[in-house]
């Protein structure tokens, strides 16, 4: 029973503190190119406005544009709560392994993609293609960087996967130093980050996921909104977690999970940093970049692939 | 199994690993500079994985290989090329690779077929580089790849070099290196090699004006 409720409370902070992650972000972002950043909780405030504003729909809308937010909020929320954030071996990690994760994704994807095409303005259609181009390269490097993680720990929960690199302790495997690589790459494209798309941006050429999301306003807005921040969560997570997992709580004693605290926020931090310090340095590249962006994605989820069965079997 | 080999040997397996990756990059990479320069990265990358070989197993001449193929790979060979390549006026050309997808996936496969065709040899070894075996035999084939698929003179010759570099290391991986005297033999064809390609980049644009070698096809004499 307490484990059950350990569970719910980490994906309950899982849920809140992600606005605090995608804050955290834009405020290094903002210092770093010397402007004057705003407060860290100043996602929150815009959700809470969101929220408070009243739904506009358009007169064609159907019912699917309505549905669309709960159910990509929905699976998304699922996905937070498979990954282990501050504890292993909690029963919710058992609900889906690594691909499923995969799979919530691509569904809330899916739905997105079919809202932005259904009310039928031009930009909704060309958010929806790009977006779906993009995942559907992004799609099979991702998982060849799963498969590395799988082979490696010899099963597909995040929460085994995750037991068997702590247990390994200090190992140089090249198999998952390229699955991290992949896995940069493409929580990169999967998250609409610079360089392959703007979150900032509303300029209508080269806007992928702003585009889709173009006639949502009020509490649907909001929670797409929410969703993008989780999903940005969980990949920082997931990175911070299976490619550096020390510090995770692996019993669920107060102190383990004070440690895990401190330990997940010192490697979110770092993690925001890094990002917001790739965002400036890089520009966006072209859109027709971005298929060899991330072919070189799932080289390198291939390599780490053959790596693991070239190198470290035996 | 891994987790119980020294910290180093660790590093020797993650370098074969990203002297792998060097190779396929240099498969799908466009600009001409940007591909001297990671073979440049690879040549460092072997060597440096050969000083650690040579730490690992007691071979003292391998740190004479190490610091030779600096010298030649890393060092000579990249200001060769640059040179040839500011002289000649193309260093903003970029040599595109046709369907660069398809190539990866063949250099993929070829990984694989390597690895088949190096497990009965890894049988016979029980040094820890035997696994590396499999590796350098696909950076070998990965150059023999290249040297088809590019249709620029200067890209085939950086795929011709770097097969040797996967030579070179399929040498210290599997028998500790070759002896001193076969090496230096090597070492020096390829330097001569390395000429005698820059004074043919010359005269190849000289006849057909371009360094595109399809247009070779054209000489043939035919019948009007």
């Amino acid at each position: 029973m307490k484990i059950w409720a350990l569970a719910l409370l980490q994906s309950t902070a899982f849920v809140l503190l992600a606005p605090l992650f995608a804050g955290w972000v834009k405020w290094v972002k903002c210092r770093l190119q010397n402007r004057r950043p705003p407060p860290l909780a100043q996602p929150y405030r815009d959700l809470w406005k969101l929220f408070g504003k009243e739904a506009l729909l358009s007169h064609n809308a159907s019912i699917l544009f309505r549905i669309v937010p709960y159910i990509v909020a929905g699976a998304t929320l699922l996905a937070a709560a498979v990954v282990p954030l501050l504890a292993v071996n909690l029963p919710t990690a058992a609900i889906a392994d690594v691909i499923v994760l995969t799979g919530f994704f691509a569904l809330a994807r899916f739905f997105l993609a079919l809202a932005g095409m259904d009310v039928g303005t031009a930009f909704g259609g060309m958010g929806s293609s790009r977006e779906m181009t993009i995942s559907a390269l992004a799609e099979p490097a991702m998982l060849l960087a799963v498969f590395t993680l799988a082979m490696v720990a010899a099963s597909t929960n995040l929460s085994t996967v995750i037991e068997q690199v702590l247990s390994d302790g200090l190992v140089l495997r090249p198999s998952l130093l390229f699955a991290l690589l992949a896995m940069c790459l493409v929580a990169v494209a999967e998250t609409g980050r610079i360089p392959v798309d703007n979150p900032a941006t509303h300029l209508e050429l080269t806007m992928i996921h702003e585009a889709m999301i173009l006639e949502y306003s009020g509490r649907h807005l909001a929670l797409i909104e929410w969703a993008a921040q989780l999903k940005l969560m969980i990949y920082g997570v997931l990175i911070a977690n299976i490619f550096f997992p020390w510090g995770i709580a692996t019993t669920p004693t107060p102190v383990a999970l004070l440690v895990a605290v401190a330990a997940i926020t010192a490697k979110l931090s770092i993690l925001g940093v890094l990002l917001a310090t790739g965002e400036s340095v890089l520009a966006k590249m072209r859109l027709f970049r971005v298929p060899a962006f991330l072919l070189l994605a799932l080289t390198l989820g291939f390599v780490g692939l053959l790596s693991h069965i070239i190198l470290e079997i035996r | 199994m891994l987790a119980f080999l020294p910290l180093y040997q660790q590093a020797i397996l993650s370098l074969a690993a990203m002297i792998l990756f060097t190779s396929f990059v240099l498969l799908a990479q466009n600009g001409v500079l940007a591909i001297i320069h990671v073979f440049a990265w690879q040549g460092l990358l072997v060597a440096v994985t050969t000083a650690f070989v040579a730490f690992d197993s007691g071979a003292g001449h391998l740190y004479f290989s190490a610091l030779m193929t600096i010298t030649l790979k890393v060092i000579f060979i990249p200001w060769l090329l640059h040179r040839l390549v500011r002289r000649l006026g193309i260093d903003r050309e970029t040599h595109s690779v046709e369907r660069p997808a398809r190539v990866l996936m063949s250099a993929a496969a070829l990984v694989v077929f390597c690895y088949y065709v190096a497990q009965p040899i890894q049988q016979y070894s029980a040094a820890l580089t035997r696994n590396t075996i499999a590796i350098s035999m696909s950076v070998v084939m990965l150059g023999m790849l290249m040297l088809i698929t590019r249709r620029k003179a200067v890209s085939q010759v950086i795929g011709f070099m770097s097969l040797e570099n996967g030579l070179f290391f399929a040498a210290v991986s599997a028998t500790h290196g070759m002896p001193m005297f076969v090496e230096l033999g090597i070492a020096f064809d390829v330097l001569v090699a390395a000429v005698i390609f820059g004074v043919f980049f010359f005269h190849i644009r000289d006849s057909i004006d371009s360094l595109d070698v399809g247009q070779l096809n054209r000489l043939a004499e035919r019948d009007e």
